[in-house]
């Protein structure tokens, strides 16, 4: 049956496909991809309606030998989200499509059994009948008990947004074998602490069977054997050759992560990440427990038990919930990565294509963007500066769709994208057809996969679809991404070349077939089905819950860190890209106002989660999230571990790319201040503190539009606001001077938008301060929140600023007055205009910043322009080099009166940026000018 | 523009009947000192800068820390601890010529009673420091401590040409550069005993060696109480066995404390000891003179003969140029000793700058008489006055960018009150005399009568010079303690309230840092130069 969606969908790709893509004027590498079907009107946000959830989730399904398949756990664990979709069904069908080798036994020519460590495979999927399309990573767990000893799980993330899933197959693959990653992690230690029990127990048993054995043949004088003494012999050889193997797969587990060292560097620093991640994140766990060296030892504390030698597989049995099978660390770990992923792939995806463009291309303006831009990207660039100098294993990349590796590739893919969905993996499909078949085979064969090949299969793989009317088509499938599967080279190794090759081969082309599930492409692994579904087992979902909701808490603790960027663009070719990328960017942000809708709803919910309810329990898991948070950023400072695979988590996530700068991190006050401004009262109860302090995605939006808000306010309210912003903007330290601190907060964090950033640390803004300022503290702060009080240190500070009245402007709230230079320039009216039409508080963030952008940019070509800076002619008179910067300011860059001063204050940050060999390192000198300043009042 | 016209509102009251108290606005044209930066360090009052080289500098003061400074950058290249109690006294000993030791040892005198030897290592060498008694001879941090005085060592001298150096506390010790103590000295205070070699009379507390200066003739002067004691130092000859500091004259024309002398090198000697004041300085000067000079508690400046150390000339009234009508002002300004005495004075070929009170004099040697005068410099006592040199370096590139070049008469004063000020010492036209803002004048009436008659007193008398006010600078929150002028690097000051701050000129930094941009582009292969 084929249904509607499908046939129409790519049908009219088909046809936007041949009307030229027309937008000459801009560089293809900065145009926004617009929104495929626009031309015939449809809403792009409609789709979600045929779906029967209300928005993405992500799903854990579990195939288990006793049921079946069978849902464990979603994110969001809120049954709203995936309302009436029926998750029993969809596990089913995600379930059937596990194809990975996950054969344990004794493989011939072997005498014990032998493990394998299989690589995950991922899929994508889709379910039109639901509406339901998924991006399905399979894995497999280890257990003692299980048949087979494996446990093959799955991991889908659920999207009514076919496009959504394909575009971002490349960053659901890698976010989500971080999380398998993490998962197996913690199930190896755990498999490991089994086997060293089993042994235990096994041992034991021996010690005691060769008692009886020996008591038998004392008391056996006759010279023959009974029939009981024969049988305690089996039973004990049993036990031997149970020990052996039992030895054997301890020492298969245990060799696991030394032979994975061997392999490439990524894989390595992959594993000290996850392994690392528990210890940094168990603020509650036992340090020895996380400790490299009893890893795989079990506790102590155990004690051998007699167990029988006959093997235990039985149904009865209850077996091991998700969270036993991964250590309870690793688990949580896990939990939280997928809440991440969820948060990460929220929205639109027209709204994440064009966040990720807009990272791409700041990431590009390296030299400048950390003057007005979040300070996590500016972690970003350290971490690229240092990693530029060692080579790139790029090999190990797939070299397509990795916004890391080269952003206008991607910029372009994403466009193509739009145009037809089917060929949204692909790159250089026609060159590369003719070898398609050769290639996938060779690829199948060698160990080290090419990924481009696998792409273009999987292009063939979604043209077969086509026309296949059946409910559920597997899309396409990756194989081998070995940045994130650990057990790549291993697998492929192990694993005997099998007809599955031939098989997938022979599936990927079929057009139409009667299965009701159809698989177009797959790894060329063995399919492990099991064919048991006996008893029915108490479904392990409830029991999930309550950590679904922590690790939601949790979630939070990668923001901080930064992505690679390895290929970044050199700084030559930067230098012609700012002046334009300002224009298409700030009208991708004033144009994209129909995204806002879509993302409210989301926000909301998670804004009640987040901040206003939070329920007593969740308090410590998100300290403890917080705490990680923390020490993964400073870790990120100093290694390339956890950079190097990257966290694209968060340069994706919508909310965290509106982020304001001021938000996240900078200080507990910042945060209290934000919940002040829900809750209008500044205190802030000892539970929601954790809390509130959390740079959450959706938070720190909500906290940019206020600051958006409460700034439109301020320039709407004063009329000297321009002198105001021209002191940010200049590095002439504003004091903001009230009596009420919950006033002077809310307008410096407003006001905290307009504040140049020294470097890739905090903004320079003190929100409060009650004690006399120093002179230091003007080097320090360029915005300063000061008490005004009636004692005499409220006089002292009073006196303290009178002093320094040189350095700083005062704008005093209770008075409403300030006193700072004189503005005459026309870029702050441009930046702050009174009589703006913008009403809306994200609306005038982004227009801040596409203005501040802009000036980075003229501040990056005064900066840079060698002729204005460097004598062109030998002692050439100094006064001319002066003039000619002059003259540059006003009639190149357009610049008036004391625009200048702010360009050259810019310019200055840029060269202390640029020169400074430890970011951070050197606070930059206190600037000033001798000029007069004047008294405004309302 | 209002500070202006509040704090010309506020004066009259305090100091209308002195001449009001100078003031510049915020817009200061001639100021180059547009960028500042504040190094932490020091958990107490930081009394002294010394130069080390033409980038580093150490400061020192109650804190006992020694802390060696990149004047460029501001960074902290060394901290030396090993004091317990407050510095007293700071001097580097500087390597000797024929030593290929390249490496500046750093004195200093502690009120514990010790006194440190500690090397002051080059760049490349330069570690942090651990905390100890006796620091790392290898790292080169202190060298070596002397503890054996019987009291605190209020100053240092080194005496180059014979390569050792002396301690003043309440007797005169002289030491050589490895630490044996070559030859000391105790004597009488005002009993006029000649002291000798071992003579072991106390003094009393108050006839401590303050300060001390190296004269011709293997001589030293020591101000001890309100003498100066002058001493030859006898180097080893055959016939005797060691070193000896023989009291040669005693000069007892002073009728309070001498504080401390400072020595300054050069081709020609004027001596001048100021009385009350801290510094005694060696000067040189154009004119053939051997003298030295002194100045009283009521702010008199004697000029005496160097060789035989009789008076040559005399300025009484240095507190007031003028010589005024009504001698009963006179007499009341001389009840604020602080207001006349003089703490610190630099001079030049020509002039002698003295700070006394509040106030900034200029004292010609030629014409023997003060030619200009800012009677109040300073909302309080001026504690130290520099003359920046002259500057005609037309070639520097940056030249252009600061005025200061250009003149060439400018002096620096910092201030108890927390300010630094910079002069320029300029030819009067005979009409436009006015030594006081107009902006002032408009407050009071009779603030304008009286101040009138100075300005007429000065044309009587011919004064053809003025101190204006170019710039100040406002940093420190409490006293500004002493300054120290790099040529290359600006001004770097210390002061009371634990900080020290390095003035620089904003234009001529950001020009520099683009230069280091550029250089840092080049060297990443970044730089394209247009054709």
């Amino acid at each position: 049956m084929i249904s509607a969606p499908d046939v129409v969908a790519f049908t009219k790709e088909d046809e936007y496909e041949e009307e030229p893509y027309n937008e000459p004027a801009l560089p293809e590498e900065y145009s926004v991809p617009l929104f495929p079907f626009a031309s015939q009107g449809a809403n792009p946000w409609s789709k979600l309606s045929g779906a029967k959830f209300s928005r993405d989730f992500i799903l854990i399904s579990e195939f288990s030998e006793q049921v079946g398949p069978q849902p464990l756990l979603t994110i969001p664990n809120d049954t709203k989200v995936f309302g009436t979709f029926d998750l029993n069904y969809f596990s089913l069908r995600i379930m059937s499509v596990d194809y990975q080798a996950s054969f344990v036994g004794h493989p011939p020519g072997s005498a014990y059994p032998k493990l394998n460590f299989v690589e995950d495979s991922k899929v994508v999927l889709g379910d039109s009948k639901e509406g339901a399309f998924a991006y399905v990573h399979h894995l497999t767990l280890y257990d003692l008990e299980a048949r087979g000893f494996v446990r093959p799980f799955c991991m889908a993330y659920i999207s009514a947004d076919q496009h959504k899933i394909m575009q971002q197959f490349q960053e659901l693959s890698a976010e989500f074998s971080k999380a398998s990653e993490c998962l197996k992690t913690g199930n190896r230690k755990a498999f490991a602490g089994e086997l060293e029990k089993k042994l235990k127990d096994l041992d034991y048993t021996r010690t005691v069977l060769h008692m009886e054995t020996e008591i038998q043949k004392k008391a056996n004088d006759k010279g023959f054997y009974s029939s009981q003494a024969i049988e305690k012999a089996n039973e004990l050889a049993s036990v031997e050759k149970s020990i052996i193997e039992h030895q054997d797969l301890l020492k298969q587990i245990r060799s696991y992560p030394r032979r994975k060292s061997k392999g490439s560097d990524l894989c390595s620093r992959e594993t000290e990440y996850t392994q690392d991640r528990p210890s940094q994140a168990a603020t509650t766990s036992d340090p020895e427990e996380s400790a490299d060296t009893d890893r795989y030892t079990c506790r102590p504390a155990y004690t051998p038990k007699l167990i029988k030698a006959k093997s235990t597989k039985c149904f009865d049995k209850k077996l091991k919930t998700l969270e036993e099978l991964c250590d309870t660390d690793y688990f949580t770990q896990t939990l939280a990565q997928l809440s991440h992923i969820e948060r990460m792939f929220r929205g639109d995806l027209c709204y994440l294509l064009t966040s990720q463009i807009d990272r791409a291309l700041l990431k590009q303006q390296h030299v400048t963007n950390f003057l007005f831009e979040d300070f996590a990207e500016a972690d970003d660039r350290a971490v690229v500066r240092q990693e530029s100098a060692p080579a790139e294993p790029s090999q190990d990349r797939p070299p397509s769709r990795s916004l890391e590796k080269c952003p206008i590739p991607q910029v372009l893919i994403s466009m193509g994208s739009y145009r037809s969905s089917v060929e949204s993996v692909l790159i250089k499909m026609e060159q590369e057809l003719g070898d398609e078949e050769y290639k996938e085979v060779e690829g199948t064969e060698s160990g080290s996969f090419d990924p481009q090949d696998n792409l273009d299969c999987l292009d063939m793989d979604m043209k077969g679809s086509i026309s296949s009317g059946e409910s559920i088509e597997v899309l396409g499938t990756e194989k081998a991404t070995s940045v994130l599967s650990k057990s790549d080279s291993l697998g492929s190794l192990t694993v005997p070349l099998s007809p599955q090759v031939v098989r997938s081969k022979a599936v990927s082309h079929r057009t139409i077939s009667e299965d009701s599930i159809e698989v177009l492409s797959t790894c060329p692994s063995e399919a492990l089905i099991p064919d048991d579904f006996k008893a029915s087992y108490p479904s392990a979902i409830n029991e999930e819950e309550s950590y679904a909701d922590d690790g939601k808490g949790a979630i939070h603790f990668q923001v901080g860190t930064s992505p690679p960027e390895p290929g970044e663009a050199e700084e030559g070719s930067v230098e012609n890209t700012p002046l334009q990328t300002d224009a298409s960017c700030c009208i991708g942000k004033e144009t994209g106002g129909p995204q806002v809708p879509l993302s409210s709803p989301a926000l909301t919910l998670s804004d009640e989660e987040g901040v206003v309810s939070t329920p007593p329990q969740r308090s410590r898991q998100k300290d403890q999230g917080f705490h990680v948070d923390f020490a993964m950023e400073n870790s990120n400072l100093s290694s390339r571990d956890h950079s190097s695979e990257g966290f694209p988590a968060y340069e994706l996530d919508p909310s965290h790319l509106l982020a304001s700068q001021d938000d996240s991190k900078t200080s507990l006050d910042d945060y209290s201040d934000s919940t002040s401004c829900v809750s209008s009262v500044a205190s802030t109860s000892s539970d929601r503190m954790p809390s509130s302090a959390h740079p959450t995605g959706p938070s720190s939006e909500r906290h940019k539009k206020r600051a958006g808000q409460n700034a439109l306010k301020f320039i709407r309210q004063y009329p000297f606001a321009h002198p105001a912003i021209y002191s940010l903007l200049s590095g002439r330290t504003l004091v903001v001077l009230g009596e009420e601190e919950a006033m002077v907060r809310k307008l410096v964090t407003a006001l905290s938008i307009f504040v140049p950033n020294y470097g890739c640390c905090a903004k320079p803004v003190k929100h409060w301060v009650s004690s006399p300022l120093h002179i230091s503290d003007f080097q320090k702060w360029k915005l300063i929140g000061l008490q005004r009080a009636v004692s005499p240190a409220g006089t002292g500070a009073l006196h303290a600023l009178s002093r320094y009245s040189r350095y700083t402007s005062v704008l005093d709230l209770d008075r409403k007055t300030l006193r700072c230079p004189l503005y005459r320039g026309t870029l702050v009216p441009r930046l702050a205009d009174r009589r703006t039409h913008i009403r809306r508080g994200s609306t005038y963030y982004m227009h801040v910043q596409s203005v501040l952008a802009q000036l980075c940019a003229k501040a990056f070509l005064y900066t840079f322009c060698h002729h204005l800076h460097l004598p062109t002619r030998g002692r050439e008179a100094e006064a001319a080099a002066a003039s000619r910067q002059a003259s540059f300011l006003q009639l190149s860059l357009g610049l008036v009166n004391e625009d200048v001063k702010v360009v050259q204050y810019l310019a200055e940050l840029l060269r202390l940026h640029y020169t400074q060999e430890h970011p951070g390192a050197i606070q930059p000198t206190l600037r000033f000018d001798y000029v007069p300043s004047f008294l405004y009042k309302i | 523009m209002l500070r202006w016209l509040i704090g010309g509102g506020r004066e009259p009251q305090g100091l209308a009947e002195k001449s009001p108290l100078q003031t510049i606005g915020e817009e200061q044209t001639q100021n180059p000192y547009t960028e500042l930066l504040v190094l932490k360090a020091h958990h107490d009052i930081v009394r002294f800068l010394v130069q080390l080289d033409d980038y580093r500098f150490a400061s020192a003061g109650d804190d006992g820390i020694v802390v060696v400074w990149n004047a460029q950058t501001g960074e902290k290249l060394l901290e030396l601890n090993g004091h317990t109690q407050k510095i007293t006294a700071i001097i580097t000993l500087p390597s000797l010529e024929a030593c290929e030791e390249k490496n500046q040892l750093i004195l200093t005198a502690s009120a514990d009673r010790t006194v440190i030897i500690s090397l002051n290592p080059e760049p490349s060498e330069i570690a942090m420091v651990t905390k100890g008694p006796v620091w790392d001879c290898d790292t080169g941090r202190q060298v070596q401590k002397v503890s054996c005085f019987q009291s605190t060592v209020k100053c240092l001298a080194v005496l180059r040409r014979l390569d050792v150096w002396l301690s003043g506390g309440n007797d005169l010790c002289m030491w050589n550069r490895k630490l044996d103590l070559l030859c000391k000295t105790s004597h009488l205070s005002d009993t006029g005993k000649k002291s000798s070699l071992w003579l072991s009379v106390r003094f009393y507390s108050m006839n401590w060696i303050s300060a001390l200066i190296e004269i011709p003739k293997n001589c030293v002067v020591a101000a001890v109480g309100k003498e100066l004691i002058i001493f030859r130092l006898v180097a080893p000859t055959e016939g005797s066995l060691g070193w000896d500091i023989l009291e040669v004259k005693r000069l007892l024309d002073h009728q309070d404390n001498i504080l401390s002398l400072v020595n300054v090198n050069g081709k020609l000697i004027v001596y001048l000891f100021i009385y009350y004041v801290k510094f005694c300085t060696y000067i040189h000067d154009l004119c053939l003179d051997l003298s030295f000079v002194t100045g009283s508690h009521v702010g008199e400046l004697i000029i005496w003969d160097i060789l035989d150390w009789t008076v040559q000339a005399c300025e009484h009234n240095f507190w007031d140029p003028s010589p005024q009508l009504d001698t009963q002002q006179e007499i009341k300004l001389c009840q604020k000793p602080n207001d006349v005495s003089i703490h610190h004075f630099t001079w030049d070929e020509e002039n002698i700058f003295v700070a006394v009170g509040r106030g900034l004099y200029v004292y010609n040697l030629q014409m023997k008489r003060v030619i200009a005068c800012q009677k109040t410099a300073h909302d309080s006592s001026v504690l130290h006055v520099a003359k920046l040199p002259n500057r005609y370096d037309i070639g520097s590139p940056w030249c252009f960018l600061s005025l200061i070049c250009s003149s060439d008469r400018q002096l620096i004063s910092c201030s108890e009150d927390g300010s630094v000020r910079i002069w320029e010492l300029r030819e009067k036209q005979q009409l436009a005399a006015e030594p006081v803002p107009t902006g002032v004048y408009l407050c009071s009436e009779r603030v304008n009568k009286q101040a009138s008659h100075p300005v007429k007193k000065q044309q009587e008398n011919a004064i053809l010079f003025s101190l204006e006010l170019i710039g100040d600078l406002i940093g420190h929150s409490s006293s500004v303690e002493m300054f120290l002028y790099f040529e290359d690097h600006g001004l770097v000051t210390c002061s009371a309230d634990h900080l020290i701050i390095l003035w620089k000129n904003g234009e001529r930094e950001s020009g520099l840092r683009s230069l280091k941009l550029f250089q840092k582009l080049e060297e990443n292969g970044d730089l394209y130069l247009a054709v």
